[in-house]
């Protein structure tokens, strides 16, 4: 327990300091950081206990563990920031499996010279997006790397959760029939972030979707759990390569109705300008799930109870492909294919 | 908001189209070549083969100018920007187009190059004014719609003093390259490809205005209708050819009233006069040397012509022999005719630069319709009442 003392010569400056080698010494001054930002930030009775990992007590039944990595460029955006994204993303990775996420663990790599005022502001948004979300954030871990050797700051965060009783959503378990239902609007935070990029700068103030998903994953369980086959959340790829990966996975095909998919106009007029396809776009607040058609309407009506999941559509329905096409009537008459995005996805030169 | 959707309505689209199916002869077809990829990419995206009668046949042209940089243009940026004291600012798209040997500028990058993406000309002059230490070269590639913007960076960076800045110029004209597909052989020799119209570029005749292609609606005895990128403006223009077709007429007309003019942006016209001139010959990806088709810089401005002031060699670059893209940019064939297409030519793997930029016919063929090759039981031929 190396509380604070008034040992320490130099003191966390909040507002002009920068992140430096010696924050990821292993030394005082890391200790420092940890306590000064995170453990403030996150506060809770794991972190308190300073151990270097935390001990938690199991139940009974499936666990489901997840991890991944957030390296978005600018850090910070409307509707969020790194580390709200951390967070959100890593129980929506837990809830897509129809599991209650339980806890979390952050690490940090922040590149010398950071500014501490920005660490901190993510570090809150974080303790703010968990607590909100009520899934804490029980360890972690700090690294601090040479400037060039990082962009500012990226951030792990992994968790665990608890399947919810007799539910067990599995990737391949598509049939043909089945519904397909989206929890909202498409591509609100890829064009959020895009438009916070040099440049691209625009009146409509879009923002973000990103919001933990579990509360809304829990009411569709209750409304209808056992019809539930798999569920998705849309993120880097936007539904184009989520109904893609459940295609192949399942090896079905999809037909689905573009005029059923809601988008906010501000967004499709943002992705016309640009040339982007809003179906690559990524989201960060929404999922895609698989029913079986007799659960869809009572899945739905519970969706749309919620806050998260006002907007729930019914967008189309798996069908029998070989090929396992992603195929969609637009909204114009015609039909197309619905393909994986190749390479990061551009503006157009004209 | 309005504005686009106006041009997306689908009931509108479906009463064009019965139009256009009461109005097609059932005894003839109509072949109609879109030349831009603007418009390949609007057919492809909202289906709109779907929406036509059976004789009415889209052929998918060279108007993307992705698809038309021939690869030792490729190869030469690659060059200039191993060297070290470069910057290569570039548009995404270019990124993966092949050069010789599959190389391309994103594995350049890759292996250390200074290779950065810019979303317009301006965001180059931008880093040639924060980064004076660098030598910043601007890609420029494209049509009539993207000279303009290349020559307001030229003019932009003279009267700035910038003089860390130059630009590498690919740019081509489009009715050059009309003319070329009529007159290459294969369009000649009787009867082997038919083209009854066209659909003419929509953002480059904002700048050139419909009078260019007077002369060759009229040599050719072919209609041209200047069109938008919406769906609707694309089976509108069908609509129109359709009739002068029907009439015997050919001549140019303007879908695009609200943007386009038949003299078109004078002012754009005169900056770009002001800077660039014609060269003798132009490679054309696919089609060949074209004469008078790409322009560059005017000699009064070699100091800012990344060819001069690098002294770039452009290498006689080499295309993947079996890759058909010289056919399908002249309508002679279709995609999926090539050996290559969806086999080892995919978006992830181009082997050819028709399968590079979303607008090139390949991979819109590939992207959005590759049903229509792969389960035809799927796509039963509508029938339009
Ligand atoms: S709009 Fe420009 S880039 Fe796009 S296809 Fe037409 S000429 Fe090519
Ligand atoms: S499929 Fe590939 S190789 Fe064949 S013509 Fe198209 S781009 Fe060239």
């Amino acid at each position: 327990m190396n509380m604070m003392t008034d040992a320490y010569k130099r003191k966390l400056d909040l507002a002009e300091g920068r992140v430096d080698l010696s924050h990821g010494a292993g030394g005082r001054a890391m200790r420092q950081l940890i306590e000064g930002i995170f453990h403030e930030a996150f506060d809770n009775e794991w972190l308190r206990a300073a151990n270097d990992q935390s001990a938690f007590a199991v139940s009974g039944g499936r666990m489901v563990m997840s991890t991944d990595g957030y390296v978005v460029s600018p850090l910070f955006f409307p509707g969020g920031n790194i580390g709200s994204l951390a967070v959100h993303g890593t129980i929506n990775d837990i809830a897509m499996a129809a599991a209650r996420p339980l806890y979390l663990s952050a690490s940090f790599i922040i590149e010398e010279g950071f500014p501490l005022a920005d660490l901190k502001r993510i570090a809150d948004s974080m303790g703010v997006a968990s607590r909100e979300a009520a899934v804490p954030i029980i360890t972690g871990d700090t690294k601090v790397v040479e400037r060039g050797n990082a962009d500012g700051v990226f951030i792990s965060t992994a968790g665990v959760g608890r399947v919810l009783d007799g539910l067990d959503l599995r990737a391949d378990a598509a049939r043909p029939r089945d519904a397909v239902i989206l929890s909202g609007s498409i591509g609100d935070h890829g064009v959020a972030v895009m438009s916070n990029r040099e440049n691209l700068q625009f009146d409509a103030a879009i923002v973000s979707d990103s919001a933990p998903l579990h509360t809304l994953v829990a009411m569709m369980a209750e409304a209808g759990g056992r019809h539930i086959r798999l569920m998705r959340d849309p993120t880097r790829g936007g539904i184009a390569a989520t109904l893609n990966e459940i295609a192949s996975q399942s090896k079905v095909g999809f037909h689905i109705d573009e005029e059923a998919i809601p988008i906010k106009p501000e967004v499709a007029a943002v992705c016309e300008l640009l040339g982007l396809d809003p179906l690559n776009v990524a989201n960060e607040g929404k999922l895609v799930a698989v029913t079986a058609p007799e659960g869809a309407e009572a899945i739905l009506a519970a969706m749309r109870a919620h806050p998260l999941g006002r907007e729930a559509a019914l967008i189309g329905h798996v069908v029998a492909d070989d090929y396992c096409f992603v195929q969609m009537s637009t909204s114009f008459g015609g039909r197309r294919i619905v393909d994986w995005l190749t390479g990061e996805q551009l503006p157009r030169i004209c | 908001m309005k504005y686009i959707d106006e041009y997306r309505d689908g009931r509108l689209a479906k009463l064009i189209a019965d139009r256009i199916a009461a109005l097609a002869d059932a005894a003839r077809s109509y072949c109609l070549m879109e030349f831009c990829g603007g418009h390949t990419h609007a057919i492809s995206r909202y289906g709109l083969e779907d929406l036509l009668p059976a004789n009415v046949r889209m052929i998918h042209g060279p108007g993307c100018p992705v698809c038309v940089l021939p690869i030792g243009r490729i190869d030469a940026a690659i060059a200039l920007a191993a060297r070290p004291e470069i910057t290569l600012c570039t548009y995404g798209d270019l990124m993966r187009v092949p050069g010789t040997n599959r190389s391309s500028l994103l594995e350049a990058k890759a292996a250390g190059a200074d290779v950065r993406v810019v979303y317009s000309t301006l965001d180059a002059l931008r880093v040639a004014e924060t980064e004076p230490e660098r030598e910043v070269v601007f890609f420029a590639i494209g049509f009539e719609t993207t000279t303009p913007p290349t020559a307001l960076a030229l003019k932009t960076a003279i009267a700035k003093g910038l003089g860390n800045f130059s630009v590498f110029c690919n740019h081509v004209v489009t009715p050059a390259a009309m003319h070329h597909i009529l007159e290459s052989p294969p369009v000649r020799k009787l009867g082997s490809i038919k083209i009854d119209g066209f659909i003419g570029p929509a953002h480059v005749s904002a700048v050139i205005g419909t009078k260019p292609y007077e002369l060759f609606a009229e040599k050719y005895c072919k209609p041209v209708v200047v069109a938008g990128f919406e769906p609707l403006d694309v089976v509108q223009a069908i609509l129109m050819l359709v009739r002068q077709i029907n009439d015997g007429r050919h001549v140019v007309e303007n879908q695009y009233i609200r943007a386009v003019t038949r003299h078109g942006n004078d002012k754009a016209q005169a900056e770009v006069a002001n800077f660039f001139e014609l060269r003798e010959s132009f490679e054309w990806r696919g089609l060949g040397e074209l004469p008078l088709s790409g322009l560059r810089l005017r000699p009064q401005y070699a100091a800012y012509d990344a060819e001069k002031r690098f002294s770039m060699m452009t290498p006689r670059g080499k295309d993947n022999p079996a890759c058909e893209c010289g056919a399908i940019l002249r309508g002679a064939k279709q995609p999926a005719e090539c050996k290559l297409f969806g086999a080892v030519c995919t978006p992830d793997t181009p082997m050819g630069s028709c399968m590079v930029s979303s607008e090139g016919a390949c991979a819109a063929q590939w992207i959005y319709g590759r049903f229509r090759e792969k389960a035809p039981q799927a796509n039963a031929t509508r029938v339009v009442t």
